[in-house]
């Protein structure tokens, strides 16, 4: 700990406030309609005209979208990695992504994400919420974290299999290529409703792991000690599973599957956090917004004809990044 | 009085019975050396003790309850626990591992407050680990890793302390050294039990032992009765050498 630490903390916070700060304003002004930055500030606040449609319907919901989804899939890799005492951990282990994934698809594959638009959002929040409460009963049950990783990964290869399953049997290739936005995860045509839907989901996700916190923190001694303690480690375990389902259930149903932004994040902000996992939680859903923020405005710089996928950039960046971590802590171990 | 009072205890893990009606007692303000074999049921006394294993058969109490009727904090506040070959699963700091010994005595969301800060720094200076106290645990030696594990659990305060195998990795002069801070949480008025291999460690710093043999106790009470020639003969196999100062060395396997 000790006043260093603290004051790098500090530092550390307000750099990713003010980085948060400036890629939502970039994220906002950036897009192929030649409007000025006064002329859209002007349709935010004003109610007449394309510039306030503009403002209003497309460029605030994408930009606040990535705020919403980062922070999620952030606080949700903090606190699956304190859970489960390992830097690899992220929210697709969970299968949580992958089955919100399924439901989106599904709802696409019936059709019904036409009848209501409420209904695919509504489909991917089910599918997170099934595979959570199955990881639920599990640890109710007394299944310790190996148990839960294998399990959660049994539901992700089922989910993705289903998922393979629906994209083959599909009829309408509009249907396709809707449902491989979905899993690749994009921003792009969301709207208020999306925000409206996903912001207080994730809010009362991430509520919800900052109530584990302690917990997580006394399940560094390991799960005997941290009974001992004090702390109920099975109510840890299922605050973290319904947290996390809550959360990036809520940020798949909005933008897909985004994946390595909860490997990445709390993994990079721990050296200027410290280990702690407690200390990790809402730095993470900070450092997750930013860095989903700056994927974003990356892929309309790249293509800003609408072709890139928020999922694949994060992916190409991610990826690399978790083969140098693989090896890095053999070599540490 | 005794502040843990095991009467007719059986536990099993699964089919596998571990332990078969012990009767035991740790006492307040003495130092309980639990010796046996591998497998003898020494983890498991203490797991049950702490309410980690419901007994098959018997009764446990602890500050005379049953662990399950104390409250989690309750308990908490009443057992402290160092499990055997305890680990950091992440490099926090000796200081920030230390105080997560005072989380029992902390409101919900409340910061560490400047007593519980106080405490930490005493269990660190108690146990040898003050001069790394802003160092990473995983910058540390096993043994000075053990010593911060150790001061975790003596920063929780509880009256009864329950060690498992806390002499592991420590060097000669910290094995003593550990052995004086259980004597003087015992005199504190701590019930403090110790599970203990070194025979010379349990009959020269244990006020009372207690012998376990395949879950059963095969002998108990004061080291010079509890651990004689007979006794050890008979649960270990072994012939020891005795020394004036009362340490015990074994010789050979019988």
């Amino acid at each position: 700990m000790g006043a260093g630490a603290a004051k790098g903390s500090g530092v550390t916070t307000l750099v990713l406030g003010a980085l948060l700060l400036g890629g939502f304003v970039l994220s906002f002004l950036l897009g192929p309609s030649h409007l000025g930055a006064a002329a859209l500030l002007e349709g935010l606040f004003g109610g007449h005209g394309a510039a306030s449609v503009i403002a209003q319907q497309i460029r605030l919901p994408r930009a606040g979208l990535a705020v919403v989804v980062g922070a999620a899939l952030g606080a949700s890799g903090a606190a699956l990695q304190g859970l489960f005492r390992n830097p690899l951990a992220e929210p697709g282990v969970t299968g949580v992504t992958s089955s919100a994934g399924l439901g989106a698809v599904l709802a696409l594959y019936f059709g019904l994400a036409a009848v209501d638009p409420w209904l695919l959002p509504a489909f991917a929040i089910a599918g997170a919420l099934v595979s959570a409460a199955l990881l639920y009963a599990l640890s109710r049950a007394g299944a310790g974290a190996m148990a839960l990783v294998l399990a959660g990964v049994a539901i992700a290869s089922l989910a993705t299999a289903l998922t393979a399953l629906a994209m083959s049997f599909a009829q309408n290739p509009y249907a396709i290529s809707e449902m491989v936005l979905w899993m690749m995860g994009s921003l792009r045509d969301r709207t208020l409703a999306d925000l409206a839907f996903a912001a207080p989901l994730v809010a009362a996700g991430i509520a919800l792991l900052l109530t584990a916190s302690r917990g997580l923190d006394a399940l560094t001694l390991g799960e005997d000690a941290a009974h001992s303690l004090g702390v109920d480690v099975a109510s840890v375990r299922g605050r973290v599973v319904l947290g996390v389902a809550l959360a990036t259930g809520a940020a798949t149903a909005a933008a897909g599957a985004v994946s390595f932004v909860g490997l990445v994040v709390p993994h990079v902000l721990r050296r200027f956090y410290g280990y702690e996992p407690s200390r990790l939680i809402l730095p993470s859903a900070l450092g997750g917004a930013v860095l989903t923020t700056a994927a974003d405005v990356l892929v309309r710089l790249i293509a800003p004809d609408g072709q890139l996928l928020l999922g694949v950039v994060t992916a190409m960046l991610g990826a690399p990044f978790f083969l140098v971590l693989i090896l890095r802590l053999r070599r540490d171990a | 009085m005794s502040a843990v009072a095991f009467d007719g205890v059986g536990a099993a893990y699964g089919a596998r019975l571990v332990l078969d009606g012990v009767g035991a007692a740790f006492r307040a303000g003495a130092v309980t050396g639990i010796v046996g074999p591998n497998g003898a049921g020494k983890t498991t006394l203490l797991r049950v003790a702490l309410g980690l294993l419901k007994p098959s058969a018997g009764t446990v109490l602890v500050l005379g309850k049953p662990p399950a009727a104390w409250s989690r904090e309750g308990l908490a506040k009443a057992i402290a626990y160092l499990p055997q070959g305890a680990e950091a699963h992440w490099p926090v700091t000796a200081r920030q591992l230390v105080s997560l010994g005072r989380l029992p005595h902390r409101a919900a969301f409340a910061p560490l407050s400047a007593a519980d800060a106080a405490a930490a720094e005493d269990a660190l200076a108690r146990a040898d680990a003050a001069q790394f106290a802003a160092r990473r645990m995983d910058e540390l030696s096993a043994g000075e890793r053990a010593r911060v594990l150790f001061a975790r659990a003596l920063a929780t305060g509880a009256p009864v302390l329950l060690a498992d195998e806390p002499a592991a990795f420590l060097d000669p002069a910290h094995q003593l050294r550990l052995m004086d801070l259980l004597r003087e949480e015992a005199a504190r008025g701590a019930a403090v039990a110790v599970t203990l291999h070194d025979l010379s460690l349990a009959s020269r710093h244990c006020d009372e032992i207690l012998v376990l043999k395949e879950g059963c106790v095969a002998a108990s009470g004061a080291p010079a009765f509890a651990l004689s020639d007979a006794a050890l003969a008979a649960v270990f196999g072994i012939a020891v050498t005795r020394m004036p100062d009362g340490a015990v060395v074994p010789s050979r396997r019988l």
